[in-house]
């Protein structure tokens, strides 16, 4: 099995294994929204490379083009990065509120201001 | 014809309406729309329901391009079903909100409420109706998004925390699906689940669908909050917006089961779901364990909106384990208690709305007396709690008993036994509320009678009644619960 040769699957593991960790591991809020960003990466990559056919060109009909990728799993996930960005403006604007309320971002003292949150 | 476009129009009016409530501005007109635009859903998915029952599934192909190249919208026995439930509860709640949302979001925020409302009603439409796997994570994200928005409505600052966690852990089930569906995609070709149950019935020893079905299975999972995924929950319920809660508890949760039980068995199929991979025992511990942990967590809540989060943890646990006896009766069971779970529970949290309206607390130590302060809404919470506990003539009993008897089927003894124990310790929690309303005495100042106002008790009972109405006449409810899951063993078409 051509193990380095599927080098684009071991790019979204590590994406998204590194991405999970920071939403677990950090307490800041502002990082672990980078995290998620990194981790909904990860399946953008994933979804591409599955489009793409090795040797084949953008999928536009022209003379003389025989192979192309598949434009389908490209078109899902400019959905899905819509999705991202509105995901990560949500989540952006809530610790903006968070930090109003609470005058900090940081999950450790949050859970310690309001007794049994 | 109009009729035609039914299936598009149930998803398509509210998503629309969404927008026109921004542009209205004031809390009466975007109020109007929305209560409107909630009915006419409502009516749509009665229609659909009785069609469904009649002729067999309907199939809606959105923009004129065929499945499985265009989306389809496909409305079955389950899903009408599901839709019934998740739109009536959605025109029941609207019509409760005008006050709760004055008091509890503000005149000035009205409007936006509303939006965000119709949003997350269009969005699990969208998941319960369509059949499309990809279509699927987009309705999937704008309900949740929208919910967040809700939840952090909530007047204590902690509902933004719970927001927000609700938001990390809700987009990172939304991208298992995502994950799984690019799998499926990249075995099959084809991302229409007629499609892909065809394709993936010769697939079932390929690696990547099973990986599929793990990341598919853990993601729904989350978003359903199966015990040990339920810990978004309990903060979420609890300090969102009192109509919010109602609305949340009674339907999101419910969709998710619905898309969990779609993949489980029209996408991989029984075979391949409890057979190749046994799921079953797994299925079923989880379930057991969220039926005992969650609800004696709930014995000890003084939060009563925190209290019937766990309840709902616990109940979601009946569901999941209707689902892992892999019955027709068993399936019965499970979607008859999305069905008659999203009663009670929408029943019970619009109550609490009262309460908070009235008190401003929904906290048992100041529930003292209450059932002479608010003896309509006190005797509401009853009905409800009687109908969460299962007591005869109520909804909850129709779907506990078919549950039992479920479980008998396969002789599993000790599993019913343990359904009837588990539901002596709601007996515990919704006692400790009937205790302390109706048996100590109101605090001094207090003992005169300040009951809701009608705009808020008249949906509240509405919902009592039809626990009620369900729980005498369950002829209807059973008979579609058991069509859908006829449908999803591949019994009937």
């Amino acid at each position: 099995m051509d193990v380095l040769g599927l080098y684009n699957y071991w790019i979204v593991i590590f994406l998204m294994m590194s991405g999970f960790y920071i939403m677990i591991a950090r307490g800041n809020l502002v990082k672990k929204v980078v995290g998620l960003n990194i981790f909904q990466a990860s399946v953008f990559v994933f979804y591409i490379t599955v489009g793409k056919v090795s040797g084949g060109t953008a999928p536009i009909i022209a003379e003389g083009i025989e192979r192309y990728s598949n434009p389908l799993p490209h078109v899902l996930i400019l959905t899905a990065i819509v999705v991202g960005v509105a995901t990560t403006a949500v989540g952006l604007s809530l610790v903006v509120r968070i930090n109003e309320a609470y005058g900090t971002v940081e999950e450790q003292e949050l859970g310690a201001m309001d007794g049994d949150a | 014809m109009l009729a035609v476009h039914f299936p598009a129009l149930q998803v398509v009016l509210p998503l629309l309406a969404a927008p026109v409530c921004v542009l209205l501005r004031g809390a009466r007109l975007s109020w109007l729309a929305a209560l409107s635009v909630s009915w006419a859903a409502f009516a749509i998915a009665a229609l659909l329901l009785a069609e469904v029952l009649a002729g067999g599934p309907l199939s809606y192909a959105l923009g004129g391009w065929a499945p499985p190249w265009g989306i389809e919208f496909r409305v079955d026995a389950p899903n009408a079903f599901v839709l019934l439930i998740v739109a009536g509860i959605g025109a029941i709640v609207t019509l409760y909100a005008p006050k709760s949302v004055a008091r509890e979001v503000g005149e000035e925020r009205a409007h936006l409420f509303y939006t965000a409302y119709l949003l997350c009603l269009a969005g699990l439409l969208g998941v319960t109706i369509t059949g499309d796997a990809f279509n699927l994570f987009v309705f999937l994200e704008i309900s949740s998004l929208s919910s967040y928005i809700l939840i952090s409505l909530g007047q204590d600052r902690r509902a933004l925390y719970a927001a927000y966690q609700y938001l990390i852990l809700g987009t990172i089930g939304a991208t298992l699906y995502l994950i799984g569906v690019g799998l499926l995609y990249q075995a099959t070709g084809t991302l229409n689940m007629v499609d892909l149950a065809q394709r993936l019935a010769s697939l079932h020893d390929v690696r990547g669908v099973r990986v599929a079905f793990a990341f598919l299975a853990v993601g729904l999972s989350l978003k359903l909050a199966l015990f040990p995924l339920h810990l978004w929950l309990p903060n979420a319920y609890t300090y969102a917006p009192s109509a919010v809660t109602a609305f949340l508890a009674a339907t999101a949760t419910k969709v998710a089961v619905y898309a969990l039980l779609r993949f489980l068995f029209t996408v991989f199929g029984a075979e391949f779901s409890f057979s190749a991979l046994p799921m079953g025992p797994p299925i079923a511990m989880l379930a057991v364990l969220a039926m005992f942990t969650a609800s004696i967590v709930a014995i000890f809540q003084e939060n009563i909106k925190r209290m019937l989060a766990y309840s709902s943890v616990a109940q979601i646990g009946y569901m999941m384990l209707g689902i892992s006896l892999v019955t027709v009766e068993g399936l019965t069971a499970s979607i008859l208690h999305v069905f008659n779970h999203a009663l009670m529970k929408g029943a019970l949290f619009l109550a609490m709305g009262c309460i908070y309206y009235r008190i401003s607390s929904v906290h048992i130590a100041d529930f003292a007396g209450l059932a002479k302060r608010m003896p309509w809404t006190m005797a509401a919470f009853v009905g409800g709690g009687l109908s969460l506990i299962g007591v005869p003539l109520t909804a909850g009993f129709i779907s506990k008993w078919y549950l039992v008897l479920a479980a008998l089927d396969r002789d599993l003894w000790p599993v019913a036994a343990l359904i009837v124990l588990s539901s002596l310790l709601a007996v515990i929690y919704v006692w400790r509320v009937v205790e302390q309303a109706y048996f100590r005495p109101p605090p001094p100042g207090h003992d005169t009678r300040e009951e809701a106002p009608l705009a808020l008790l008249i949906p509240t009972w509405m919902l009592v009644a039809a626990n009620v109405y369900f729980g005498v006449h369950a002829g209807l409810t059973v008979r579609a619960a058991g069509r859908a899951a006829q449908t999803l063993l591949g019994g009937a078409p």
